[in-house]
């Protein structure tokens, strides 16, 4: 860990005005992956600013008749937030199924949408890696690939994004609200917010520097049967191989959005549309364009799969 | 140098840390609590569990000038060799452990999860998300951020149960 | 004392404290998190500095250029060590590579620098402003590519590197059922808790070292060697080690770096190896590849076995003696086990729990698995018909000392309702899960090592019990009280073990499970001694008199030990020395593991829903520390069935997933309900003590019978293990998965 000075912010605009004015400042809430990176010299951060003490922990409806999630709510709070149960079951589901009890009590809402990749190369600084280090090259793409992304990824990075509530609020069509030093306010679309790697893996989502998330909103609820899915290689406190979230509505129509195969959420549209030929039909259309390496070619049987189960779960509750 | 003053099991203390001190470290290296063990220090085992505000968390993913003011609970703020916490008395009485180390994590983890269940928080075992019920599943699933590579896990559970009143599954 | 002729009736026979389920003595030192492993002594090396390992950035290849000033004159750093500075080094007898490189770089991770300073912050920063100029070479990784370039190795620990009798290849020939399957098994980690520490302190030339080590007479000769200094200037201590299974038997890098950082710098020094340098840096189980081949006749009677084995390791390395239980497991005249040796550049292979027969019996339990499949015979039945009295390599004039294998696969399935499976697969099913049962054999040989121990009793009638044994959550602390307990005649509570110290008696360690035993059996011979050095201070013949109740007592006579052991008290050490036992007969550990799964119909996710087993090790002398041994150890072989795999990077040289994120090992939720019985057995040939070794058995078969299992569930038949989901649903089509 290199060396860092540390100050705690009182309000939400000393953060963002300080993370404007410090050169190489970092934000800090939960630390749970920050501190894991830092640890490695992956991130390097010359300041950090606590923002544990700065409000944005209340869970709140929304005029919309939506919720509105502080970035500082931790995800055993969300997860166990009584609207949250009863009205985005995914989102719950989600939570609970990252993780393990001790990093959801620390881990917040802002910082689990902006969890860095698991791969391994990613985390070995002796080894070739575009989203680190970039320029540097994919060890990846022809080495130990098995959990790694099949769908979005590029000619310099086949990182897959690790959140599981980043599933679920990607298929609840959730915003990013955030503040810049300067006050000003806007909302990102999650389907806009994490970004495909392109040429440039590194950057991984659509904040400049020294903006703060200062909330998640999600639109009113969408009822149906919610659930999710997360298949991974044991049956606890693991990263997903593979992960769908769902929500079936009483008319036939369903959504789905995925974990585990793509450097961000991944929804595509086609696939909600295809619900009605079957669980094939969805995974072929959310996988269109998917180039996956010899080792993780399974993911694709593996996702119709998992549509599949989660099928199967409607049919036998019907 | 920052200066941090922390409550541990009951006890004010002040000290002057490097901000990269992470909380785990404080309490072993600085305050000499080495009851709280370091198996991975990336949040991967559990060894580190500790409860912070009445929450269990792992200390070696937390900056200890983080918890300025904060009320710190380790192993050694539980019980001692001669007045056990009932949750340490299980441990022995079920052989719920063989190495040692992960052991302090698991009870730490144990004593707060049991928390988590009265506070009606739910878990990936959770069957109604609107009620969650007390079951051996729940349990598996609650401890499953503390590894026990040594895998005394089903006695675990048994101390767990024994001191959650619930007798045998 | 000589252990050279069957034990006879003995005080351990009495079972008044040896034999009945007793909490560890240790146990209170260990919930309260009191226990000191060997980073935390702040006790005894206050003002340690923190050492940080740096590791080879390359797998092979040479350290052409070091550029340590920017490290050297970072805030807090008190010196750096390396090749360069370290002094002429020697290499540990245990060691197969240096446990600090370069020039020569020889594994991935290989500690190639130490860098010391006054808090761990500073030295872990410190650490990455080394400049080190590697010049790589291609080296050897795959070991599949490099099968047909493996040797036969040396013959080695567990003997002969191949066997044979009889005439096989004209017997599987002439088989009227043949089985010839392959199946491979991956590198493995220990992943124990306590990573590899030590706090070293100099005194003038004398070296302390606080360690985490399961062999602690090997660390001492050991470190003496490499540092080319005499045996009795270094003291090894280490009473709580968190973990080891293998992977802390010998001397490793945080030891030698501490020490050397030590003397560099004037003070005592700590290191612990980093969790993400553990994989690579210390020792792992090898990978191995494995032929089986069976002839047996229809009924199942196998006249023909033979098992072929490829590892690889390191130059100088040994092989992965996974073909050991073939040898001694199954009738059949003609058999053949084979062991061959790849030279590989990957980290050092080595011992874990149960080097040999953990890996070997994934495959050899699959394999009678599928004959017992292809004969139609039910697979307890298959073992039974193929259960042999005798070392059959041998013939009958090297019986078993004991064998209760047929006693453990009846009593096992029983208890576990193994009648209720169906033997065609794909039949069971509840909800989304498909239901199945499989059984195997567990096997383990029975090891006996030499130890000493010295016993003493004070003015009070305390007992005291020192000896370097280790307690790496074996429960030595407690089986050795209790023998002490047993023979001196006074309860547990009445006895102090010591443990883990070079200043004891040289004991039998722990490893191979033969320390359990072992060591209790150096007790067991040094309580002799103090017994006859009693009586002999209470004018009693030391033949005749019992001690119980914390008496001496001959007839009607009696004295309290404590009045007899004096104001001063009296001492006594013996070791135990095992004669030609074990080369009259063969020993061995035996049970039956079952076990219940369900395989998701749709996404092939394998959840254990129970688990049972009956093992026969001789006398159980804690029932409760025992079955804890085994249930531990079936949920390593539940581990190696389903999650557990080191993945070589074969372009780099290395194991890619190097952390507890990525090498995953079973948690809380894998692992529900674990039944073990142990079936009665004294075994007289094995050591005073009448017991064998258990902390191995548990792994030996517990994986295979998953495998079994999954076959049952599923149809579909893995030999590739770990048995993951992408493996599975590769195969699903015609299986009962959707």
């Amino acid at each position: 860990m290199k060396p860092f000075t540390y100050s705690r912010a009182a309000s939400v605009q000393e953060a963002a005005q300080t993370a404007a004015s410090v050169q190489g400042a970092r934000f800090i809430a939960g630390g749970t992956n920050l501190l894991d990176l830092m640890k490695l010299q992956i991130e390097t951060p010359t300041h950090l600013i606590d923002v544990n003490h700065i409000g944005l922990n209340r869970i709140e409806a929304t005029d919309e008749g939506g919720l509105r999630i502080g970035a500082l709510v931790r995800n055993t709070d969300l997860a166990a937030n009584e609207v949250v149960r009863r009205d985005y079951a995914v989102l719950s589901r989600a939570l609970l199924a990252g993780a393990s009890g001790q990093l959801r009590n620390k881990a917040t809402t802002a910082g689990n949408l902006l969890q860095r990749t698991r791969c391994p190369y990613f985390y070995d600084t002796r080894m070739p890696c575009n989203k680190r280090k970039p320029g540097s090259g994919c060890a990846a793409m022809k080495g130990i690939s098995r959990g790694l992304a099949i769908i979005g990824t590029s000619d310099a990075c086949i990182a897959q994004h690790p959140s599981d509530m980043a599933v679920a609020m990607r298929l609840l069509d959730a915003n990013v609200e955030t503040v810049t030093a300067d006050g000003t306010r806007r909302s990102i679309p999650i389907a806009d917010f994490h970004l495909l790697p392109g040429d440039t893996p590194h950057v991984e989502h659509r904040l400049t520097p020294g903006e703060l998330i200062a909330a998640v909103t999600l639109p009113p609820p969408i009822g149906g049967t919610q659930v999710y899915r997360k298949v991974r290689d044991r049956a606890s406190y693991a990263f997903a191989l593979v992960s769908v979230a769902a929500v079936f509505g009483e008319d036939g129509s369903a959504r789905f959005a995925f974990g585990g195969i793509a450097p961000k959420p991944w929804r595509v549209d086609a696939a909600d549309a295809a619900v009605g030929s079957g669980p094939k039909a969805v995974a072929d259309a959310a996988l269109a364009g998917a180039q996956p390496t010899a080792q993780n070619a399974f993911k694709q049987g593996l996702t119709a799969r998992t549509l599949a189960s989660l099928f199967r779960q409607k049919e036998a509750r019907a | 140098m920052d200066a941090v003053e922390l409550t541990v099991n009951g006890r004010d203390v002040h000290l002057q840390l490097d901000p990269r001190t992470t909380l785990l470290d404080a309490l072993r290296e600085h305050l000499h609590l080495t009851g709280t063990k370091k198996g991975c220090d990336h949040g991967q085992c559990g060894a580190c569990t500790v409860i912070v505000e009445g929450r269990r968390i792992n200390s070696c993913l937390t900056l200890a000038v983080m918890h300025e003011g904060e009320n710190v609970t380790t192993i050694e703020g539980l019980g001692s060799p001669d007045n056990l916490h009932p949750m340490q008395r299980a441990f022995v009485t079920h052989d719920g452990y063989q190495c040692g180390y992960c052991t302090p994590g698991q009870i730490c983890s144990a004593v707060a999860m049991l928390e988590e269940i009265a506070a009606d928080i739910p878990s990936h075992a959770t069957q109604d998300l609107g009620e969650v019920e007390f079951s051996d599943a729940e349990l598996r699933e609650r401890m499953s951020g503390n590894i026990c590579r040594c895998a005394a896990y089903p006695n675990i559970i048994a101390a767990i149960r024994d001191v959650a009143g619930e007798g045998e599954a | 004392m000589k252990f050279d002729r069957p034990a006879t009736a003995n005080p351990i026979d009495r079972g008044r404290v040896v034999g009945i389920a007793h909490d560890r003595i240790e146990g209170a030192a260990k919930v309260t998190g009191t226990a000191p492993y060997a980073y935390e002594r702040h006790d005894a090396a206050p003002n340690a500095a923190y050492g940080w390992i740096v590791g080879s950035a390359i797998a092979k290849g040479r350290i052409a250029a070091m550029d340590l000033t920017a490290a050297e004159v970072a805030p807090g750093v008190l010196g750096v060590v390396t090749h360069q500075n370290a002094g002429p080094l020697g290499k540990g007898n245990m060691n197969t590579a240096h446990l600090l490189g370069g020039p020569a770089v020889e594994h991935y991770d290989q500690a190639v620098a130490l860098v010391i300073a006054d808090t761990l912050e500073n030295a872990r920063d410190a650490a990455r402003l080394l400049r080190i100029d590697y010049r790589a070479e291609q080296g050897r990784f795959d070991l599949a590519a490099d099968r047909d370039r493996a040797a036969k190795p040396e013959d080695g620990f567990g003997g002969p590197a191949d066997t044979s009798a009889g005439d096989f290849d004209a017997a599987f020939g002439r088989a009227a059922v043949q089985i010839d399957q392959s199946y491979t098994t991956p590198d493995q980690s220990h992943a124990m808790m306590e990573p590899h520490a030590t706090t070293a302190a100099w005194n003038g030339d004398r070296l302390t070292l606080w360690t985490s080590n399961q062999m602690v007479a090997w660390a001492v000769g050991d470190m003496a060697r490499t540092l080319k200094i005499p045996k009795d200037r270094i003291r090894v201590v280490s009473p709580y080690v968190g973990g080891g299974f293998g992977g802390k038997l010998f001397l490793r890098a945080d030891a030698l770096l501490a020490a050397l950082g030590a003397r560099a710098v004037g003070r005592p020094v700590k290191v612990a190896i980093a969790r993400s340098q553990i994989p690579n840096n210390t020792t792992h189980r090898p990978a191995t590849i494995q032929r089986i081949r069976i002839g047996a006749d229809k009924d199942g009677v196998i006249d023909a076995i033979a098992h072929e084995v490829w590892s690889g390791d390191l130059p100088g390395g040994e092989p992965e003696t996974a073909a050991m239980q073939t040898r001694l497991l199954y009738r059949g005249d003609h058999r053949r086990t084979a062991h061959r040796l790849a030279t590989l550049d990957l980290p050092e292979g080595n011992a874990m729990r149960a080097p040999g027969e953990a890996v070997g019996m994934l495959a050899l339990e699959v394999a009678m698995d599928e004959l017992a499949e292809t004969c139609g015979v039910d697979p307890v039945e298959l073992r039974i018909r193929n259960d042999v009295q005798y070392d059959p390599e041998v013939g009958p004039k090297r019986p078993f000392s004991s064998r209760k294998f047929v006693e453990c696969l009846r009593q096992g399935a029983a208890r576990f309702g193994w009648e209720q499976r169906d033997s065609r697969p794909g039949q069971k099913r509840d909800g989304r899960w498909l239901v199945g049962m499989g059984m195997a054999a567990a096997f383990r040989n029975n090891l006996v090592a030499s130890s000493g121990a010295r016993v003493g009793v004070d003015a009070q009638g305390r007992v005291t019990v020192e000896t370097d044994m280790t307690d790496i959550g074996t429960g030595s602390y407690t089986i050795i009280g209790q023998t002490a307990a047993e023979m001196m005649g006074v309860p547990l509570e009445a006895v102090t073990v010591r443990l883990g110290d070079s200043r004891f008696p040289v004991s039998s360690g722990s490893g191979g499970q033969f320390g359990g035993n072992s060591s209790t059996a150096g007790v067991y011979a040094a309580c002799v001694a103090l017994r006859t050095k009693l009586a002999e201070r209470a004018g009693f013949p030391a033949e005749q008199v019992i001690f119980e109740d914390g008496l001496l007592r001959l007839g009607n006579q009696s004295r309290p030990l404590a009045a007899v052991a004096g104001p001063d008290g009296l001492w006594a050490e013996d070791r135990i020395e095992f004669g030609d036992l074990t080369e009259r007969y063969a020993q061995a550990t035996f049970g039956a593991h079952f076990c219940e799964v369900g395989v998701d119909i749709d996404t092939a996710e394998v959840r254990i829903r129970r688990m049972g087993g009956a093992f026969a090790a001789g006398r159980i002398l804690n029932p409760k520390s025992a079955r804890s041994q085994v249930i531990g150890a079936m949920t390593m072989g539940a581990g190696a069935a389903l999650m557990e795999e080191l993945q070589v990077d074969t372009r780099f040289g290395f194991f890619v997933n190097h952390d507890m994120a990525e090498y995953v090992v079973p948690v809380h939720a894998d692992i529900p309900e674990q039944d073990v019985l142990f079936v009665e057995e004294l075994d007289d040939k094995s050591s005073p003590m009448k017991a064998k070794g258990v902390g191995e058995l548990g792994i030996c078969g517990a994986g295979a019978a998953i495998a079994n299992a999954i076959y049952n569930a599923t149809g579909i038949r893995l030999r590739d293990y770990p048995l993951t989901i992408d493996k599975l649903i590769e195969r699903a089509e015609g299986s009962a998965l959707a």
